[in-house]
């Protein structure tokens, strides 16, 4: 039983997570890092961060994520991966931690799960993953060589992943909901000068079409209502972000589209459950305000933790 | 064939050391530069240590084998494919934390 017990557990291996475990492994708390896939989040999918302080040449999200995972387990974090987390108990001031390997006791507990990319729903979306449809370029991209693929969403995203896309395939098509881009200007004025790039604003993509792989889409202008069929190989979705907070019902309060309430101190409704990253409902969703949550939540837990210690003494 | 451990497979061998298996095969399509296909790697081996004798398990980089990745329509990797007397029979995409269970459940309905 007592091998099973930490003082924190962090449930996300993603920029949050890492550093959280940083943080309380230096602190020297037992820390344990359950992460449901690999570590690395949703960053470490990106080709090229370029703004995050100290990498002034932009770094790959999976470089820049296995330096923070190093830099954990170096203090001592102790990181177990494909484990998920099934759910959440509290008895008797203790939280209890059920994956789908093992039960895990522990007195504070922060939940770093970040966000999952958003599926549209539509027609051939769900028949066709891993065969044309894809969310990760980095995983995906190099079967896209000297094709013609699509990438649906123009935020930052969609126009950092078309980028990296554009390097080798034959041509991007850029399809937004909207009539405008949100990404980030700069990204916007890079891309336009691109010829390999084309841009299909204020169209919908109604399905992706294709027997046993992608073939093509149907777009739908959003003005003139006129439909028509694009001849693509791959369609890369980038259409936006859902809170991973299933296994989190009924346990913390969330906000009315599933993210995490906190306050400051990143503390959520119930005493020694701490929510830091993108699962932590909020304005802004970028690396280094992740970090920045982790470390609040880390001295969050270093405070509790003594006071707990002084209360049962 | 090393016991118990997995062996490479290319466009040039995949249909002798597939196609014409006498057993099933397990293929895990991979690649040096996919991060969860690292991850997926020595649960794959320990797959082959489990099921020797009764499933063959191979790996085919698709840096190596691209025209058989092309012709098996993978385009996302790990992609775990299932053979048995030449054809596909079964499939599992991507790392989830259910990975080794799904795969050994596939497994276990073919040579039951």
């Amino acid at each position: 039983m007592v091998k099973n017990t930490y003082d924190v557990i962090i449930i996300g291996g993603g920029p949050a997570g890492l550093t959280a475990g940083i943080y309380t492994s230096r602190d020297r708390l037992k820390t344990l890092l359950l992460e449901k896939a690999i570590c690395g989040g949703l960053v470490a999918t990106a080709d090229s961060i370029e703004n995050y302080p100290g990498f002034p040449d932009g770094i790959k999200g999976k470089d820049l994520l296995l330096k923070f995972k190093k830099q954990a387990e170096e203090f001592g974090t102790e990181v177990k991966e494909l484990e998920g987390v099934k759910s959440i108990k509290q008895e008797n001031g203790k939280i209890k931690v059920q994956t789908n390997k093992e039960e895990y006791n522990t007195h504070s507990l922060i939940v770093a799960s970040g966000s999952i990319p958003k599926s549209l729903g539509i027609p051939g979306e769900k028949e066709l993953l891993g065969r044309g449809v894809s969310y990760c370029v980095i995983c995906d991209g190099p079967f896209f060589k000297d094709k013609d693929v699509v990438v649906v969403g123009c935020g930052n995203s969609g126009l950092q992943e078309g980028e990296a896309l554009l390097k080798f395939v034959k041509s991007v098509t850029f399809v937004e909901f909207l009539p405008y881009m949100k990404a980030a200007k700069i990204l916007q004025e890079r891309l336009q000068k691109n010829k390999k790039a084309t841009f299909l604003l204020n169209h919908k993509i109604t399905s992706i079409n294709g027997k046993n792989i992608v073939d093509s889409i149907t777009v739908k202008n959003r003005e003139t209502n006129e439909e028509k069929k694009l001849q693509v190989a791959g369609v890369f979705m980038y259409v936006g972000f859902l809170p991973n907070s299933k296994f989190l019902e009924g346990v913390v309060k969330l906000d009315n589209t599933g993210y995490i309430k906190t306050n400051e101190r990143m503390e959520t409704s119930v005493p020694g459950i701490y929510a830091i990253g993108d699962i932590r409902s909020k304005e802004v969703r970028q690396i280094d305000v992740a970090c920045g949550e982790a470390t609040v939540a880390a001295v969050s837990i270093q405070y509790y933790l003594e006071e707990m210690k002084t209360k049962t003494k | 064939m090393a016991k118990g451990k997995s062996i490479e497979v290319n466009d040039t061998n995949f249909e002798v050391e597939v196609i014409n298996s006498e057993i099933p095969v397990l293929v895990d399509f991979w690649a040096p530069w996919c991060g969860a296909c690292r991850t997926a790697g020595p649960i794959i081996e320990k797959l082959a240590g489990e099921y020797d004798g009764k499933v063959k398990v191979c790996k085919l980089s698709v840096d190596d084998g691209g025209q058989t990745a092309t012709k098996y329509s993978v385009m996302s990797i790990p992609t775990i494919i299932l053979f048995e007397n030449g054809k596909v029979v079964d499939q599992v995409v991507g790392v989830m934390p259910s990975f080794e269970s799904d795969i050994k459940g596939k497994i276990d309905s073919i040579i039951k």
